[in-house]
This record gives structure tokens, C-alpha cells and sequence, in this order.
């Protein structure tokens, strides 16, 4: 099937604390012919080096590689938010970086990419807003909303931290709450619907 | 969908005039900065400032000068730090000071050198590599407000850890604190430092060459270019630097996709060091 061709065209991922183990149960789910591009923030040291990369290539599917400055998008293919850069997208559906100052005390930060990335997507673009200890991504995922994407929670009672879920859950009425377990097979469903 | 679509076009479109207005009215030019980011920070000020959008904000930028200097400040994003990537600086120590120590006399330029922290980690570096007296560095920044604190190296004290845990990581020789006197608000930059350093006005995407420089200081300004602009500057550079000369760029920045990268080979690939090839 021309998986082009659904009706979403990509998904941001913005998690903080306990982050890492959430995502274990998310992107090794997803089969090579995904199809959508994947944008993650995940909050991290700045000194943190390759390690998001390193330790997904092992496990995933799809390409999993850190975002560079100013390229394009790829359908298919995982890409991490560099440490102590912020990730935009542009509407040329092509990558950008930026060393601004931090957002919500974080850089990379999940509003940023969330905001961008809502105008370049609008209704082709899925929002996710996983375990975290801050209020980071509620205000970005209410800008997906706006802009006619789909917007998913995890449940807090799911979350190892429940502050992140919870700030978007008051941020917008979101159109999913998820268990964890729930997230990877549901975008499967996803990436496979087509346009109404 | 499709009006939203359209209603981010047209907001599209009069963000450019207002780029565009700011470009006839001041002879700054953003029209070809990275996008996303320049919206985002326009939209920062069209939020706190009460206006509706963005042909009010044009408006206002023409008219009212002091509007504009704070539009300025927000789109010259001037975020720095001592000794930013610790083994940026101690590749240069390693991979560049030796060719230094060969020549009589050397240039140094850091084009968007914001606050005058690079700068002053450079000059430490040279200090310590008994270069000091061989060198003339130049320091230059579009923004004049950020250049006259540039000029007096004056940071907060809160920045004093971080700049001394850099300063260790980057392979620094002495005490940190050698190089500086702190209140109880602030650290002040021991003024031997600015000896050799001139301090002036350039603008990257607007003015020429800046001749015969050994080594380029460019690091986390052409991340907020196009690829159009970041092709210009990378020009200018090239035409600015001696055979032999070394361009230093940010981490994230890469001369890989320019036609300019013939006239150059890398030198250190994760710190971003080339070198200008003598033909
Ligand atoms: C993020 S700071 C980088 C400072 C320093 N080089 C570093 O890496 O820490 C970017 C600087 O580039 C300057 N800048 C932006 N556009 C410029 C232009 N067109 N010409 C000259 N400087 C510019 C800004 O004013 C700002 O000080």
C-alpha cells in the first residue's frame, strides 16, 4: 500500500523524565513501512552526546537519526532533537536548529518543535505528549489542535511523571488518552488512514 | 482546512512585508533568516506588545524607532557562552595554535561574536600559547547594543561556574580565575585581555570582505540563515581568509552542501575546523 499517500504525514513526540523507558515501548513498535517521518524532543543533559541514536538504532525499525540543521524530512525515519540545540520545523518540510534561549527550562524544548511543526503540517500531523516532569509540549499541543492535527496523551496513570501529561490535559481537549502500551499499535492504525 | 491553510499564508505574507519594510526603512536584513525561527520570535513580540498582526507591527516599525531596536534585539538571538564547546577549543589548541606558532603575525576574526565571549576565550587561549603578542583579533557583531558589552567583558556572576568548568574542559592551562575580578554581582574580565582585540559594527548578510584574516571565528550565526545566505557568507569568508587560513564553525553547521567547500578541506569534522587549501 502507497502509504504516502494516508492522511498524516508525520508525528512530534515531546518527553522528559522517564522518557527513555516510555519510548522503548513506543518506537520499537513501529514496522519499517511506518511511513510517517517522526520528530522527538526528549529533554536531556547538554552534554548528552549520541546516546538517544545510538541506543534506538539497536532497537527500532525505522532510521533513527539526530536531527541536522536544515534538511529535509524523510518519510520513515526517527529523528531525535540534538542536546542543548532547540529542533523547528520549516514549512518547506525541512529540519531547523537553533541555539535561542531555553523554553519551559528546556533546550531542545517540545513547544517549540510542537508550534513549527503544527504550521508546516496542519491536519496531517499527530502530537504526543508523554511522561515528564514540567509543563513543557502543553502549549504546542494545543497549537496542533488549532491547526486541525491529532492530538494524543499518555495517561498519567501510565506516566512514570505525571506533571507533563497532565499540564496538556488542562492545556486542550485532547482528542486520545493513551496508555503507554496503547500509543505504538494505535500509530500504526494511523499511519495506515487516508483522507476522508 | 483549507482556510486555516490560507489564513497561514496570508500571515506568511505580511510577515515578509514587515521584513521587508524593516529591510527599506533600517537596511537590516532578515529576509533570508531561517523562517520558523523568525516567525517565533516576531510572534513573541507581537504577543507581549498587544498588536493583532502583522501589517500593526510594520506599522510600528516604521514609525517608531525604539520598537524597532527591540525588534532587532529579538531577531539577533545573542545566547553565548566561555568557551562553548569545551573540545571545539581544545582541538584548536591542538589542530591550529601549531600552524599559528609558524607565522610572525596573524588575523583573527569572529564574525557574530555577540557579548564578546568567544572572543575572550580566544584571546585566553592565545594568552597561554604565548601568541598574544603576535595577533590582531577582530570582533564584529551587527548589533551595536550587544558590541558595547562586548567591549567590557562585564558577564553576571551566576555564569562563572559554567565558564570554569568549560574553561577546564577545554584543556585551559591556568586558574580561571586568574583571568578575571568578580563583585558581589558580576565578574570582570581582566582588560589585558582586549589588548589586541578591535571591536566594530559588521553586518554578515549586507557588508564585504573583511581582508586577509588566518583564522574565522563564525560559530552559531549561520544556523539562523537560509541555505541562500549561508552560501553568501561562506563566500565572503572564503574571499576573506589568506591560503592556509582556518574557518571555525558552530557544531551544528556544516560547509558540506556549499560550492565553496572546494576551496577547502576539513580538518576536524565533529568540531567543524576547515581549512583553506593554498591551491
Ligand atoms: C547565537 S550568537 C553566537 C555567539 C558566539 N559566536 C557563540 O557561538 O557563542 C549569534 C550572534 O550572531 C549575530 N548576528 C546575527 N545576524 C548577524 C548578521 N547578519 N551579521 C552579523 N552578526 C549577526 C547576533 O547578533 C548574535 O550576537
Amino acid at each position: 500500500m502507497a502509504k504516502k499517500s494516508g492522511k498524516y504525514q508525520a508525528v512530534v513526540i515531546g518527553v522528559s523524565a522517564g522518557g527513555i523507558a516510555a519510548l522503548e515501548k513506543i518506537l520499537p513498535v513501529l514496522p519499517e513501512d511506518f511511513g510517517l517521518a517522526l520528530l522527538v524532543v526528549q529533554h536531556i543533559s547538554a552534554d548528552g552526546g549520541n546516546y538517544l541514536v545510538e541506543h534506538f538504532s539497536a532497537s527500532c525499525a525505522l532510521e533513527v537519526v539526530e536531527a541536522a540543521d536544515k534538511e529535509r524530512i524523510q518519510q520513515g525515519t526517527v529523528y531525535f532533537a540534538p542536546p542543548n540545540y532547540h529542533l523547528l520545523v520549516e514549512r518547506a518540510k525541512t529540519t531547523a536548529l537553533t541555539v535561542d534561549a531555553k523554553v519551559n527550562y528546556a533546550r531542545p524544548s517540545a513547544d517549540v518543535l510542537f508550534e513549527t511543526a503544527a504550521e508546516a503540517y496542519c491536519d496531517a500531523l499527530i502530537g504526543i505528549v508523554l511522561t515528564g516532569a514540567n509543563n513543557d509540549g502543553a502549549a504546542g499541543l494545543a497549537r496542533i489542535k488549532q491547526l486541525g492535527g491529532l492530538t494524543i496523551v499518555q495517561s498519567p496513570k501510565s506516566a512514570e511523571a505525571t506533571v507533563m501529561p497532565m499540564a496538556a490535559l488542562k492545556a486542550l481537549t485532547v482528542d486520545h488518552v493513551l496508555d503507554l502500551e496503547e500509543i505504538g499499535p494505535f500509530l500504526v492504525t494511523l499511519a495506515t488512514k487516508r483522507e476522508e | 482546512m483549507v482556510k486555516k491553510k490560507q489564513l497561514l499564508e496570508n500571515e506568511q505574507l505580511e510577515l515578509e512585508l514587515l521584513l521587508e519594510g524593516i529591510y527599506r526603512r533600517y537596511g537590516y536584513d532578515f529576509r533570508d533568516y531561517a523562517k520558523a525561527h523568525t516567525k517565533r520570535r516576531l510572534e513573541y513580540r507581537r504577543t507581549i506588545s498587544g498588536l493583532n498582526n502583522y501589517a500593526e507591527m510594520l506599522h510600528q516599525a516604521i514609525y517608531d524607532e525604539d520598537f524597532f531596536t527591540s525588534l532587532l534585539l529579538d531577531l539577533s538571538i545573542n545566547v553565548t557562552e566561555m568557551f562553548r564547546d569545551p573540545w571545539f577549543y581544545k582541538e584548536v589548541r591542538e589542530l591550529v595554535v601549531p600552524h599559528l606558532k609558524t607565522y610572525p603575525f596573524f588575523k583573527v576574526w569572529h564574525a557574530g561574536c555577540s557579548a564578546g565571549q568567544e572572543v575572550y576565550s580566544m584571546a585566553i587561549l592565545l594568552e597561554e600559547e604565548e601568541l598574544k603578542e603576535r595577533t590582531q583579533i577582530y570582533a564584529t557583531d551587527f548589533n551595536e547594543r550587544i558590541l558595547s558589552q562586548a567591549k567590557k567583558g562585564i558577564y553576571p556572576l551566576d555564569s562563572i561556574r559554567q565558564y570554569t568548568a568549560n574553561y577546564l574542559k577545554s584543556g585551559g592551562l591556568q586558574s580561571f580565575s586568574d583571568y578575571y575580578t568578580a563583585d558581589d554581582r558580576h565578574v570582570i574580565l581582566k582588560s589585558s585581555l582586549r589588548e589586541r582585540v578591535l571591536f566594530s559594527s559588521h553586518n554578515l548578510a549586507t557588508d564585504g570582505v573583511f581582508g586577509e584574516m588566518n583564522v574565522i571565528f563564525c560559530r552559531n550565526v549561520l544556523i539562523y540563515f537560509n541555505k541562500e545566505l549561508q552560501e553568501r557568507v561562506l563566500q565572503l569568508f572564503c574571499e576573506s581568509l589568506c591560503p592556509g587560513g582556518f574557518l571555525c564553525l558552530g557544531t551544528k553547521e556544516s560547509m558540506k552542501f556549499s560550492t565553496v567547500m572546494e576551496h577547502f578541506e576539513e580538518v576536524a569534522a565533529r568540531e567543524k575546523i576547515y581549512r583553506k587549501k593554498r591551491r
